[in-house]
């Protein structure tokens, strides 16, 4: 059996770089245009462009084409479509091809002749330049017989059903414990509500782009936004028929994904293979309307949620049902179940989901995909019953704190939400609110306080580095990860400089590429604590490896010491019982002419870390340690919010957030993401939304100047804090995520925070002015 | 986007002499409006006359009121200290409109002939009355939460002009000084200006094809001293109105003796209310005139399903400008 893995609170115990505000290391490539994104590989020999041609209508048949006056145009190279799509040898239109895919969609556009959603690809142009391509496919023109589409579960003419999976059959679609039913029913205090929440988009800057270089006949390399490199590796070659090996998936900045660029959609595989039809390399990047309908969204959704309660506040019984809008092919919903599950301590729960095909395509991960929504309903429910019963919304929630997972009966790994809830209070001044709503005036304005829980869990993740340490004191560090803007180039380069002892300008991190050791999707908050702990192991085989070195060179104090008995202090390998017996690693590399020395280290995140150091660990004392655990990053949002009541406009004034999130790897990028994710947050709740003809199921406002994002003016100044939190269960850096939990529960305070402004308890996002001004106050 | 070609004109007769008998020729100023609208193939230009040269320039002072070049940029016209002075609410409507680089780029010109931002007419795959006459409006029965509920017709819906500027000339009285392609001058009111759709709405101004803006003047009054453009959006920032008032009083002794009503955001044009107005003069300068006034701007609206709102809104936002300017 293996030995136990070093963790990072062992052979760092007080941490050097990891934790400091250290500045980003991209960041004067970043701001200078040194650094490449995926569309700007602008030197390949021969470059030409692409651009997609996509469906006016949702649902129809295409009939034909009319390329003459597209195909005329000077330097127009290809107008590839489904009658001449060089063949795939897989695609995701039937269940074991998506599979093996791994595709978001069951369902490849340019593979036949009928359209399933507005937007839809029905041609790619390729031509020398941008204006060309786009010249070219303006004048394609397209013969469609249209059908009358279904819209959403709202249409009248759509038909709902019960999945058995949801979350794209990675999440049950009926959960039950206890007696839900039986327990609501002899409930002192009954709540039902019914939420809905708008279609929303990424909207990430970078818009989906891919730029595809066939080096060789059986030989591609991909310029892809993508949150993972290796998922778009296997995608493309499953496709195409290739080995992985034969395909290399590059990503070195991405500017943003938020869920959306976490899977390979059709964009990518036919930028591909208009380069094959071309032979040249084609770039594509997707306009920013063709992002409302190239990658995905978070789906129309309405989730009643029935809420039986004691006099004392205490929750009883949880009953949940969720219906929304799924594609033609997929059962996709955000499992928003999950959390209502978790994150208060009832013994009774239960939850299903009902679908509708609606002609649109296959709804995808939206950050806190599940956790946002739902905690938007069961924050809200919750804020409703502390009034009903005259109970502080703070203090209902400590009632009804969970000492361990009511889903799963396990114990937390670490859970600091009561003292994210004290700090978070503090900070805010909670403790002066006044307990009654529409009760607070500045000026015309009505003032209120909201808040609300977060939690996101810790997802099953591992992951692989390596680590060249240099007898000249350098060190470059790479794992195929990916950055999504957030700070993994810089929180990397801190684990591998600790972990090395080096000074962080002697270390260089590098990501975003399938030549290198293989590392999860940067998706479900996963990245942080994967990649960290692979870095840190990689690190920890320099040592090992280092350490047979000396004690087998003669000249070398530590010569026929015995491995186990060396440690490694500040770069110095030494003896455990005698640190004087030993010297510095450069000399023990320089004698053996070693110019350099390299790693390999795997990281584990989750119960898969808990479970291999349970299985290692072979000392009974630890044995609780090894039990396994729930494991779930925990937060507070405190909100205030001003309104006016005649205009019904919301603005946000103040902003406090609390977490707990194990080790916290920079607290200044740390602080950014949780800044971004709350914002982010903000936005659902006050006045993102994709609004879908329901006559034509086609959106009618795809920009950013009609899908609403918060401008400056939006946000106050924040405040962030995070608790200082040991974790010695979830990875061997005792790190988790933040990516996600900085939204979940965000839109739930900023509507509490209405509430208690209004007394209108406003249950459909966004909050815009119209809802308002529409919902009547329900407090005397 | 189409091929183009680009011209510049040194002169005003030189623009309109290279636009005639071209109709589908423009004029190009800042470029903000046009460049979308060919970008996403809304409209389809093969000629482009940039005007940018002509002196249509100036912020000043003349006998019938503050005459403003039609090149000037919005954002030196909202910032200019005569404007601010004599005009609050149109400064306002320039700076509380798009975004600091929009504003430094946009004329004046430009801005009154922007178009709408209805999403049906802004998507070449819907059916539009307004850009494909005849094709239908699905707006009716669709999304319509932004569009007007004043001046509507069966043909078109939207609020036409969608900006702040506009609304504020029409209350103020500001009149447009226009030249056609044979160098000859009109003047007409900016509340005149725009059209209603009607069976028409592909037809939004009396502007004749390549007839020029050349200024626009407002005259000075003490309304329009003492005036205010409050505007309500969903964002802070960079978004169009929901609702919006331009509003000016003269008050004397508590009593109202001349007043200025304008909304944006709820009428198919920018929407100058006499019938407000009328409610407004003579009538002490209280909150109980400014609702009676409201509740006349809105009367005749017809509402749709998801606009609703805006009839109570418009009225609390006017409500609200008018408590503003009354002190």
């Amino acid at each position: 059996m293996d030995t136990a893995e070093p963790t990072f609170f062992d052979t760092n115990p007080k941490a050097g770089v990891v934790g400091q505000p250290l500045n980003r290391v991209d960041g004067r490539d970043k701001v200078t245009g040194k650094a490449k994104y995926s569309a700007e590989f602008n030197q390949l020999p021969g470059l030409v462009h692409a651009v997609l041609k996509t469906s006016d209508v949702a649902k129809g048949r295409i009939t034909g084409f009319d390329t003459s006056a597209a195909m005329k145009q000077p330097g127009v190279l290809a107008i590839l479509t489904h009658q001449n799509l060089p063949k795939l040898a897989k695609t995701p239109n039937d269940a074991e091809g998506k599979k093996a895919i791994g595709a978001p969609m069951g369902f490849l556009p340019l593979t036949t002749d009928q359209i399933h959603y507005a937007g839809q690809p029905v041609a790619i142009v390729v031509a020398d330049t941008l204006e060309r391509a786009q010249y070219a496919a303006a004048l394609l023109k397209v013969q469609v017989a249209a059908e009358k589409p279904i819209a959403s579960y709202e249409d009248p003419q759509a038909k709902l059903f019960d999945p058995t999976k949801v979350q794209d059959g990675k999440a049950p679609a009926h959960v039950v414990r206890g007696n839900a039913q039986a327990a609501f029913a002899a409930a002192p205090v009954q709540l039902t509500h019914t939420y809905t929440h708008a279609i929303n988009h990424h909207n990430p800057m970078e818009p989906g782009a891919t730029t595809a270089h066939w080096e060789a006949p059986d030989r591609l390399t991909i310029y892809d936004a993508t949150q993972g490199v290796t998922r778009t590796q296997k995608a493309v070659s499953t496709m195409l028929g290739l080995s992985a090996e034969q395909v290399r998936v590059v990503t070195k900045y991405l500017g943003g994904g938020f869920g959306c660029k976490g899977s390979s959609w059709p964009h990518t595989i036919l930028t591909v293979q208009a380069a094959k039809a071309v032979g040249r390399p084609v770039k594509l990047s997707l306009t920013r309307p063709q992002m409302f309908t190239g990658m995905g969204h978070r789906e129309d959704q309405t989730q009643t949620l029935k809420m039986g309660a004691t006099r004392d506040g205490k929750l009883t019984a949880l009953i949940h049902e969720k219906t929304s809008t799924t594609s033609p092919w997929d059962n996709y919903a955000e499992s928003n179940s999950k959390i209502i599950n978790m994150l208060y301590a009832c013994e009774n729960f239960e939850a299903s989901y009902q679908l509708a095909r609606a002609n649109v395509m296959t709804s995808t991960f939206t950050r806190a995909p599940g956790e946002a929504p739902g905690s938007f309903a069961l924050e809200s429910s919750l804020d409703d019953l502390a009034y009903q019963l005259g109970i502080d919304p703070l203090e209902i929630r400590l009632r009804n704190y969970a000492e361990k997972d009511p889903g799963t009966g396990q114990a937390w790994s670490s859970k600091s939400l009561k003292e994210c809830y004290a700090r978070g209070a503090e900070l805010f001044g909670w403790s002066k609110r006044n307990p009654k709503a529409g009760a607070t005036r500045d000026g015309r304005l009505l003032v209120g306080w909201g808040m609300a829980t977060a939690s996101y869990p810790v997802h099953n993740s591992q992951g692989t580095a390596r680590a060249r340490l240099y007898a000249d004191g350098h060190a470059v560090v790479q794992a195929g990860a990916t950055d999504l803007g957030t700070g993994t180039y810089t929180v990397m380069t801190q684990v591998a400089a600790d972990a090395l002892f080096l000074p962080v300008d002697k270390v260089r991190f590098e990501l975003g590429d399938t030549k290198l050791p293989t590392a999860p999707n940067s998706g479900g908050s996963v990245a942080a604590g994967t990649v960290s702990s692979s870095v840190y192991m990689a690190a920890q085989d320099v040592w090992q490896k280092l350490i047979k070195v000396a004690v087998l060179d003669k000249k070398s104090p530590l010569y026929r010491a015995k491995a186990a008995d060396v440690e490694v202090k500040q770069g110095r390998l030494q003896l455990k019982n005698n640190p004087q017996k030993g010297e510095d690693f450069a000399a023990i590399m320089k004698r053996a002419e070693m110019a350099d020395i390299e790693g390999n280290g795997q990281g584990r995140y989750g119960s898969g870390y808990e479970d291999a150091q349970a299985a290692a660990n072979a000392d009974p004392a630890k044995k609780d340690q090894a039990a396994d655990h729930s494991m779930h990053s925990f937060g507070a949002h405190f909100c205030e919010v001003k309104v006016d009541p005649d205009l019904g406009t919301v603005r946000v004034t103040r902003w406090v957030s609390v977490h707990g999130a194990g080790r916290i790897l920079n607290a200044k990028t740390a602080r950014s993401q949780i800044i971004g994710g709350s914002i982010f947050g903000i936005g659902a709740a006050l006045m993102e939304g994709t609004v879908r003809d329901q006559n034509y199921s086609r959106y009618t406002n795809a920009s950013l100047a009609d899908y609403h994002i918060p401008v400056n003016a939006d946000i106050p100044e924040m405040t962030v804090e995070f608790i200082d939190e040991k974790d010695p269960h979830i990875n061997a850096m005792g790190v988790k995520g933040i990516g996600e939990i900085s939204m979940v529960g965000v839109s739930a305070a900023v509507a509490n925070a209405v509430f208690h402004a209004t007394g209108k308890r406003v249950r459909s996002l966004p909050i815009t002015p119209d809802k308002v001004l529409a919902t009547k106050p329900v407090q005397a | 986007m189409n091929n183009f070609s680009y011209t510049q004109a040194g002169s005003a007769k030189a623009a309109t002499g290279l636009l005639k008998d071209k109709p589908q020729a423009a004029y190009i100023a800042g470029g903000t409006t046009l460049l979308d609208l060919m970008k996403a193939n809304l409209e389809e230009h093969p000629q482009l006359v940039d005007i940018n040269t002509l002196p249509f320039k100036g912020i000043e002072q003349t006998k019938d009121g503050l005459r403003i070049g039609a090149m000037e940029r919005m954002s030196d016209v909202g910032e200019n200290k005569l404007v601010l002075e004599q005009f609050p609410a149109i400064s306002e409507s320039l700076l509380l409109a798009a975004s600091p680089q929009l504003r430094n780029m946009a004329s004046i010109g430009g801005n009154i002939l922007q178009r709408t931002r209805c999403g049906y007419f802004r998507d070449a795959a819907f059916p539009c009355n307004k850009r494909v006459p005849g094709s239908g409006c699905p707006a009716l029965t669709g999304d319509n939460h932004n569009l007007a509920v004043l001046g509507t017709s069966e043909s078109c819906i939207a609020t036409a002009y969608p900006g702040d500027l506009s609304v504020a000339l029409a209350a103020f009285d500001a009149v447009l000084t226009l030249e056609n392609q044979k160098g000859k001058q009109r003047q007409v009111l900016v509340k005149d200006f725009y059209l209603l759709p009607g069976k028409t709405p592909q037809k939004e101004t009396v502007l004749e094809p390549g007839e020029l803006i050349v200024a626009v003047t407002i005259p000075m009054t003490a309304q329009a001293r003492r005036s205010t453009y409050l505007k309500v959006r969903e964002r802070s920032s960079y978004a169009y109105a929901l609702a919006s008032a331009a509003v000016g009083l003269d008050v004397q002794g508590g009593t109202i003796r001349a007043a200025r009503v304008a909304l944006g955001g709820v009428g198919t044009k920018p929407w100058r209310s006499p019938e407000a107005e009328k409610a407004l003069v003579g009538q002490p300068a209280t909150e109980a005139t400014f609702r009676a006034a409201a509740a006349a701007a809105m009367r005749g609206a017809q509402p749709r399903k998801e606009n609703a709102f805006k009839v109570e809104l418009a009225q609390n936002t006017l409500v609200q400008a008018l408590m503003k300017v009354a002190g």
